[in-house]
Order: structure tokens, then C-alpha cells, then sequence
């Protein structure tokens, strides 16, 4: 269970996140959601320590981040960034396989690359891309090797950074499917952030609305088709007109 | 008035001041880092292949026409005193005591440091370094050490051998265009050339292989953003290698003199 109180973090005088209260509860999936720029990228990095919050609190099963070390606490996780930072000097399979051909999990070359073969297959990438370079890949095609590396360790907790964007409807259908799949068939915990509905009513089990640093509102697919609250209603009919700004 | 004056005085001291404590807290802990497991053998290797093995043709011929160069002026200041004997002896102990080490030193800064700093630098506005961190890997420990550790080995046997590549400059010129004899010129050579005058020049350049790899490893992993953030970055790794370098040549040429 991940649990955020109070997390605030600015950039100079800008502020990002004001004060971020959210509990992910073990094998559940949180999807967040929020206008361009509102810090959501920001959040996910605050809880895996890439960026120190100014304050606030965050929880791992009732640990504080903090003082967890750090090994054992990187261990569990696997994240999707939003530009995919995939290794370009490593082809690709050594990318997806980076965790089994180093470290604690390290394996043999073979079957970290048997293993790196059939989480590219499941992002619908065929074995043919394993040998090429990220350089000579399309964006979207980049962006699956990154859920192949995110997945490839099977980590208890696992981070999407905008997982189909850039993919197209068919492609992003698969990922949502496999999303759902993992943490459905291996339990794991997930936070997705996406701007893409489709995904939203695809991947989550709850959804957390973030706007102007705070979780604005948070509940369940139902409870977000039902709710009255103007900022979320704005958001998923995708209307120029309401609380938030255009500008920002 | 004068206040402002020391101010102006003072501002860029202090600045570089807190850049050589920054670099020293950098340096500390890539070393701490050396010391401890896990220890990546193949970056390791690719590092010596990038930094040592291609920057030979650079190295060497810069040492070329550094000692046939200095073969010259050697000649043209000893005839003064008729004592152009001299030549072989002077040549290759500047080249090996201050020239090779120097100029190879200051080649390698001008390839690998911007290199280094610019493959760090491009890795961490691409959230590459996060990505590392995120696969629990050590950035120091997977970029840093094992530059550091190829760059400070691999300079010291650059320069041995732009040495050899320096004298064999001299030798050309000599033989060639001043008419020394060739036995003789390379029996002088050898005669005068006493093992810490190379011994020292092979410190020099673990030094500077030393400080190459770690302005390239710290200004890449301090770039700023974006593209600019990383052409800056690669600036300043050359620029804070080449004035490093020549520092801790005069630091250690000091050194070596008294001792
Ligand atoms: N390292 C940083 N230094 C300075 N400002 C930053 C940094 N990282 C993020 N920001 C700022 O924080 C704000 C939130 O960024 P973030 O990337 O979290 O947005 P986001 O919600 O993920 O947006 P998007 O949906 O467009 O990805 C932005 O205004 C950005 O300029
Ligand atoms: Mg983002």
C-alpha cells in the first residue's frame, strides 16, 4: 500500500504539488488524471525518490520512504517513463532484460533474453526488434519497449507514465488489456497516468483527479461517471469551458 | 568603489571555490563508490576502448609533431652556445617530462571529456539516469567509476606511448634535416634519459586522465535541460579539464622538482 499525506514539492517559486493526499491500497489500480503540467509526473517521481518532495509524508506498507533502503525498496518497483529513457547505447533486448543481466536477479545471457523476447511479444513487438538500437525504433514503438523493461522483473509495484500515448487505438487497446492483465493475473499494485478515457475506464479501479497540486477527487469509474464535481465532469467530456483554466 | 571592486574580485573566487569543493564532494564519493561492489567490468572495458584505443591517433599524432617540432627549437636555441649535441637529450626530456603528458592530456580533455559530458548530460535530460536509478542500478557505480578508473589508466599508457611516438619526431627532424647521425642521435637519447623523467610524466598523465573523466562524469551528470542545458555542460567540461590540467601540471611539476 502506497500512502501520500501532505506532499508538496515547487520548482523555485513555482509550485507543483501543494499538498497531495492519496492511499494506493496493495493489488489495486490507480489511474491519475489531470491537466497538462498540474505535477502528476512530478507525483510518481516524488514516491520512487527521483525527486525529493519538500514535505509531506509517503509510505510504503506503513514505511517511510525515506529511511526504506534504498535497494530493496528500488526492487519492487518498475516504471514506465513518459519519454520511455530507454539505454540508447544498449540494443533493445538488453534494455528490456537490464535488471536480469545485472545485479541481484542476474541470470543467464540466454534466458534474460528469452525472457526479454516474450515481454517484447507481449507489447506486440515480434522478435525482430530485439537486436535493433532505440535510434532506429518509432516513438510508439519505444514507448513499448518501456512497458516491456517496466514489466520484465515482474515488480510487486508498477508505474505508467502515459503508457498509449502515441500508439494507435488498436495498439493502445493491447496495452490496456495488459495493464489489466497484470495486475489482475500477478497482483500487482499500479499507478497509471493517462490523458487517453478510454484507457482511464480500461486500466482503473480508481481514478485520482490532480489539479492545482492537490487530488481534486478520487473514486471509482462509476462514482466518476456520476459525479457532479465540475472539474472531473470538464475533464472527461473534454469541454474548452469550466473551472479549469485553458491557459496554464 | 573598492568595495565593488573586491566584490568583482571575490565573486568568481568564491564561485570557483565552491566548483572545486563541488568536484571534490564528486570525487570523494566516485571513489567510495570504487571500493565498493558491484563493479561493471564490460562499461568498464568499453570505456577503455572509447577513451584509451581511440584517442591514439589523436595522441600520437599530436606527440609527432610536438617532438619534431621541438627538435627544431631545441637546435635553433643550443646552436647559440655551439652545443647542438644537446638536442637528442633536451628533446626527449621535455617531451616525456612535460610536453607529451600536457598536450596528450589537453587532446584527450578536448575528446573524452566532452564526450563523456555529453553522453551523461544527453542520458539525464532523458530521464536515462532516472531510469538507471529506477532499475536499481547506481549511476555512480554504472557511468562514473568506470570512466574514471579506464580514463586513469589508459591516459598514463597514451602518453608512454606518444613518448616513443615524440622522440621518433625528434629523430625524423634530426636525422632527416639537422644531420645527426642516427645511431648516435638515438645513443644520446638514451643515455641522458634518467627513469623518473618518464616515471613522472606517466603520473602526470593518470592525474589527468583522472580529471578528464571526472569533469566530463560530473558536468554531465550536473547539465542543465534541454539541448542547451547539455551543449553548456560539454563547454564546461572542457574548458574546467584544460584548466585543471594545466594546474595540476604545475602542482606536480613543483612536486617533482623538490623532490
Ligand atoms: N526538474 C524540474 N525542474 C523544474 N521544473 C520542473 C521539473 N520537473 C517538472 N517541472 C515542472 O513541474 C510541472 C509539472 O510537471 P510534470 O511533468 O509533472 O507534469 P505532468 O502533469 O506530468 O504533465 P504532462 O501531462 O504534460 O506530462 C511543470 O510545470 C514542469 O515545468
Ligand atoms: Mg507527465
Amino acid at each position: 500500500m502506497i500512502e501520500m499525506q501532505g506532499v508538496q514539492k515547487s520548482f523555485g517559486p513555482k509550485v507543483v504539488l501543494r499538498s497531495v493526499d492519496l492511499t494506493v491500497p496493495r493489488g489495486e489500480s490507480m489511474v491519475i488524471i489531470g491537466g497538462s503540467g498540474t505535477g502528476k509526473s512530478v507525483l510518481l517521481k516524488c514516491i520512487l525518490g527521483l525527486i525529493q518532495p519538500d514535505g509531506g509524508l509517503i509510505s510504503l506498507d506503513g514505511q517511510d520512504v525515506r529511511t526504506a533502503p534504498r535497494d530493496a525498496f528500488l526492487a519492487r518497483f518498475g516504471m514506465l517513463f513518459q519519454g520511455g529513457a530507454l539505454f540508447d547505447s544498449l540494443p533493445v533486448w538488453q534494455n528490456v532484460a537490464f535488471r536480469l543481466l545485472r545485479g541481484s536477479l542476474k541470470r543467464p545471457q540466454e534466458e534474460a533474453r528469452a525472457i526479454a523476447i516474450a515481454k517484447l511479444r507481449r507489447v506486440g513487438l515480434g522478435p525482430d526488434v530485439a537486436d535493433l538500437f532505440p535510434a532506429e525504433l518509432s516513438g510508439g514503438m519505444q514507448k513499448r519497449v518501456g512497458l516491456a523493461r517496466a514489466i520484465a522483473a515482474e515488480p510487486g509495484i508498477i508505474f505508467f507514465d502515459e503508457p498509449t500515448t502515441g500508439l494507435d487505438p488498436i495498439m493502445a487497446g493491447v496495452i490496456n488489456d495488459l495493464i489489466r492483465e497484470i495486475v489482475v493475473e500477478m497482483g500487482a499494485t499500479a499507478m497509471t497516468i493517462t490523458h487517453d478515457m478510454t484507457s482511464v475506464r480500461a486500466i482503473a479501479d480508481r481514478v485520482a483527479m490532480l489539479h492545482d497540486g492537490r487530488v481534486q477527487w478520487t473514486g471509482t469509474i462509476a462514482e466518476m461517471d456520476e459525479t457532479p464535481d465540475p472539474y472531473v465532469q470538464q475533464f472527461i467530456h473534454g469541454r474548452a469551458e469550466g473551472p479549469i483554466a485553458a491557459l496554464r | 568603489m573598492i568595495a565593488r571592486a573586491l566584490a568583482a574580485l571575490g565573486r568568481p573566487a568564491l564561485g570557483t571555490l565552491a566548483a572545486l569543493g563541488r568536484g571534490g564532494i564528486f570525487a570523494g564519493s566516485a571513489l567510495s563508490h570504487l571500493l565498493r561492489p558491484p563493479f561493471y567490468a564490460r562499461e568498464f572495458w568499453l570505456s577503455c576502448i572509447q577513451i584509451g584505443w581511440l584517442s591514439l591517433p589523436v595522441v600520437g599524432l599530436t606527440a609527432l609533431f610536438t617532438g619534431a617540432a621541438l627538435a627544431l627549437q631545441i637546435y635553433a636555441g643550443s646552436a647559440r652556445f655551439s652545443a647542438e649535441s644537446v638536442v637528442p637529450s633536451i628533446t626527449a626530456i621535455g617531451m616525456v617530462r612535460e610536453l607529451g603528458p600536457v598536450l596528450g592530456g589537453l587532446m584527450v580533455a578536448a575528446r573524452v571529456a566532452s564526450s563523456i559530458a555529453a553522453e551523461i548530460g544527453t542520458m539525464k535530460v532523458t530521464e536515462q539516469i532516472d531510469a538507471l536509478v529506477t532499475l536499481s542500478t547506481h549511476p555512480m557505480k554504472y557511468l562514473t567509476v568506470p570512466r574514471m578508473l579506464a580514463a586513469t589508466l589508459c591516459v598514463p599508457v597514451l602518453v608512454g606511448i606518444g613518448d616513443v611516438i615524440g622522440i621518433m619526431g625528434g629523430w625524423m627532424v634530426g636525422t632527416g634535416r639537422l644531420g645527426f647521425n642516427s645511431a648516435t642521435y638515438m645513443k644520446n637519447t638514451w643515455e641522458y634519459l634518467e627513469f623518473w623523467d618518464v616515471g613522472s610524466g606517466l603520473v602526470k598523465g593518470a592525474a589527468f586522465g583522472f580529471i578528464v573523466a571526472l569533469t566530463g562524469c560530473y558536468y554531465g551528470m550536473n547539465s542543465g535541460r534541454g539541448a542547451q542545458g547539455v551543449g553548456r555542460a560539454t563547454k564546461s567540461a572542457v574548458v574546467a579539464a584544460s584548466i585543471a590540467i594545466l594546474a595540476a601540471n604545475y602542482l606536480l611539476t613543483e612536486v617533482f622538482f623538490a623532490a
